[in-house]
């Protein structure tokens, strides 16, 4: 009888389980059917995001063909990793990834600029000043790699720049060509970086900061804590969160070092410094036309990148508990 | 300077601050003060130097004003056909760029803030793993290729426009500014889908709908590497390829100078023509600058917000 009763009662709850069930899946489908204009409004953007990314993500498999124009994608032969391995096995593979490596770990030091520049922002009390500074400081990022490449090599030229002429004030040469020098190629691109992104970097931080305790202030205050011991622990535990997500944003592109500015810079006085993967890849692809071989780099680049953002945000995760995702 | 020591005075008279604080203000201020200058000298330095005499440039001479006053670098760049050419080009392609990218935008963006729709989940985590990973560079050129956009002005107005970081930003700002409460109102008073958007939505959404503007536009006025791949026709290029070969490139255009000495006269101020097309190229972009700043800000701080 006990039985018997257990046994009702478990199939009654299946039954309302599965009524559940069947429940929520008609709520779904009446609210799809009357959310119908949304999907409408979804829809543009997807097939944007079709088209540029998922497209191409398919036609990445030529990475492990030997693509032919003539036969298509699916009919080229599979190779497999021999693109991966020629790359690796080319003699200038490790010119080009010993400079894809230096200048992205170089341009981390630009990193901890923003930050610095949001903190001694928050300090400045004058309104006016601190709206000042602000509109100059985000200037540059407004300007394109174009210009900004095309005013380092006039200011930087040997015949007539103005870098030269203040080299020739304090006593040194004054006809230095900086662009064409592999050693100083490395330092134009980051330092340039850094006086065009600054500003702009430092927008996230300052709003970050603006969201601190003030209480927690006063209170150090009262205790006789002065503006860099609060600066260190109040300021900064408070902002770290944001400052972690950038930072994992940040690694994720470590070998993404853009090719567009790397291309503008380029000459070949200092190729040998300049070259790196993305540009190689350009240079391979679209100008000597090897469409498999250059696909294949650009995967090797990409798979790194992803790796390196996933042990970040996991790292990340585990450290500090704030993630991506 | 003076105003600034005097706001000094002001506030060491409020509260007395300490050496180790004073000291601090010091640093702090000398950094910013620095940081300005080195941010802001450059830029006027390239607009005082094209409208100076082209001697003094060629000299390389420090200026803080320009001298000997002239304006023979702009009538140069404005003979070049280029710049007129590359002008109109990029113009169009910025306009409708940005028309287009923004209301694409808009739209993904209100439907992804919507709690109510069933797999728009999914679809976001698809859309938000291309910031992450990607084709690459050859794939994405066989594609266009592939449907006949290669050199095609309708390729330069589509690609770029879309991003799915500003779609992010648009949903966030939807969900924080438009409450639920509102739309439930609207549908017990039978208000459709499209009647809430078109009356509801967008009249809030101004703000947002500016800073996608700004933000678009910008990024279609500075490409150049998308142009650059995919055109061949030169008099589709917009301005920004057309600056790379004045700028960056040595081989000088000599298609207005007929006679020798024009040409020895162009080599001459080649500086000169540099920086004015810089100021030609850049300047509408900072000269609105200062007006709509606080958009652009709006735009980072929202996107900030985590989700």
């Amino acid at each position: 009888m006990r039985n018997g009763r257990r046994g009702r009662r478990v199939k009654g709850f299946v039954n309302q389980q599965a009524a559940q069930k069947i429940r929520k899946r008609s709520k779904t489908w009446k609210l799809m059917k009357k959310n119908w204009l949304l999907y409408m409004f979804l829809l543009p953007a997807a097939l944007y995001i079709a088209i540029f990314h998922y497209g191409p993500m398919y036609g990445l498999q030529i990475a492990f063909r030997d693509y032919k124009a003539v036969n298509g994608i699916w009919g080229s032969k599979w190779v497999g990793l021999k693109w991966i391995t020629t790359f690796m096995d080319t003699p200038r593979f490790w010119m080009i990834f010993k400079n894809t490596l230096k200048i992205s770990l170089y341009s981390l030091i630009s990193f901890p600029f923003p930050i610095i520049l949001a903190v001694f922002l928050n300090n400045v009390r004058n309104v006016r000043r601190k709206k000042f500074v602000q509109t100059v400081t985000y200037m540059p990022h407004f300007i394109s790699t174009v210009v900004l490449v095309g005013m380092l090599s006039l200011f930087l030229s040997p015949r007539n720049g103005i870098v030269n002429m203040l080299a020739g004030l304090f006593g040194g040469p004054t006809d230095t060509y900086f662009m064409g020098r592999a050693d100083y190629f490395s330092h134009i691109y980051v330092w340039s970086g850094i006086w065009q992104s600054m500003g702009w970097g430092s927008i996230i931080y300052v709003a970050a900061l603006t969201g601190v305790d003030q209480e927690l202030h006063d209170a150090a205050q009262v205790d006789g804590a002065n503006k860099l011991q609060r600066i260190w622990h109040i300021d900064i535990p408070s902002i770290l969160p944001t400052i972690i997500i950038m930072l994992i944003l940040r690694l994720g592109s470590i070998m993404g070092v853009g090719y567009e500015k790397v291309y503008l810079m380029q000459n070949s006085l200092n190729i040998t410094s300049s070259e790196v993967i993305s540009t190689y890849v350009y240079k391979m692809g679209l100008q000597d036309q090897r469409f498999s071989y250059s696909a294949a780099i650009g995967l090797f680049n990409n798979v790194i990148n992803f790796i390196v953002l996933i042990i970040a945000n996991k790292t990340a995760d585990k450290v500090s508990g704030s993630s991506l995702w | 300077m003076q105003r600034m020591i005097r706001t000094r005075g002001r506030s060491a008279n409020r509260i007395r601050q300490s050496w180790d604080n004073r000291l601090f203000d010091a640093l702090a201020n000398t950094f910013l003060i620095l940081l300005t200058i080195v941010t802001l000298y450059p830029l006027w330095f390239v607009l005082v130097a094209s409208f100076t005499d082209y001697k003094l440039i060629n000299a390389g001479t420090l200026l803080l004003y320009p001298r000997g006053f002239q304006v023979a670098g702009y009538k140069m760049v404005f003979a070049d056909w280029r710049v007129w050419t590359g002008y109109a080009n990029t113009l169009f392609y910025t306009v409708c760029g940005t028309a287009f990218g923004a209301l694409v935008t808009i739209l993904a963006g209100y439907a992804f803030s919507r709690k109510d729709l069933p797999g728009s989940g999914i679809l976001m985590k698809l859309f938000i793993f291309t910031m992450y990973f990607g084709g690459g560079l050859i794939p994405t050129y066989l594609m266009i290729k592939n449907l006949g956009l290669l050199d095609t002005r309708l390729l330069m107005i589509l690609q770029g426009s879309v991003s799915v970081h500003n779609v992010i930003v648009v949903r966030s700002f939807m969900r924080t500014n438009i409450p639920d409460e509102l739309l439930d109102a609207a549908t017990i008073d039978g208000c459709g889908n499209g009647t809430f958007f078109m009356s509801i939505v967008m009249p809030l959404s101004k703000a947002i709908l500016a800073v996608m503007v700004l933000y678009i536009a910008v990024s279609h006025w500075n490409s150049y590497f998308n142009a650059l791949i995919y055109l061949t026709d030169r008099y589709k290029y917009p301005l920004q390829v057309f600056l790379r070969q004045i700028l960056l490139q040595t081989a000088e255009n000599h298609e207005l100078a007929e006679d020798v000495e024009a040409v020895m006269e162009m080599q001459q101020m080649v500086a000169t023509i540099r920086y004015s097309i810089i100021v030609v190229s850049t300047a509408p972009i900072l000269c609105l600058y200062p007006f709509i700043q606080k958009y652009f800000v709006k735009g980072v701080m929202i996107g900030s917000v985590k989700g």
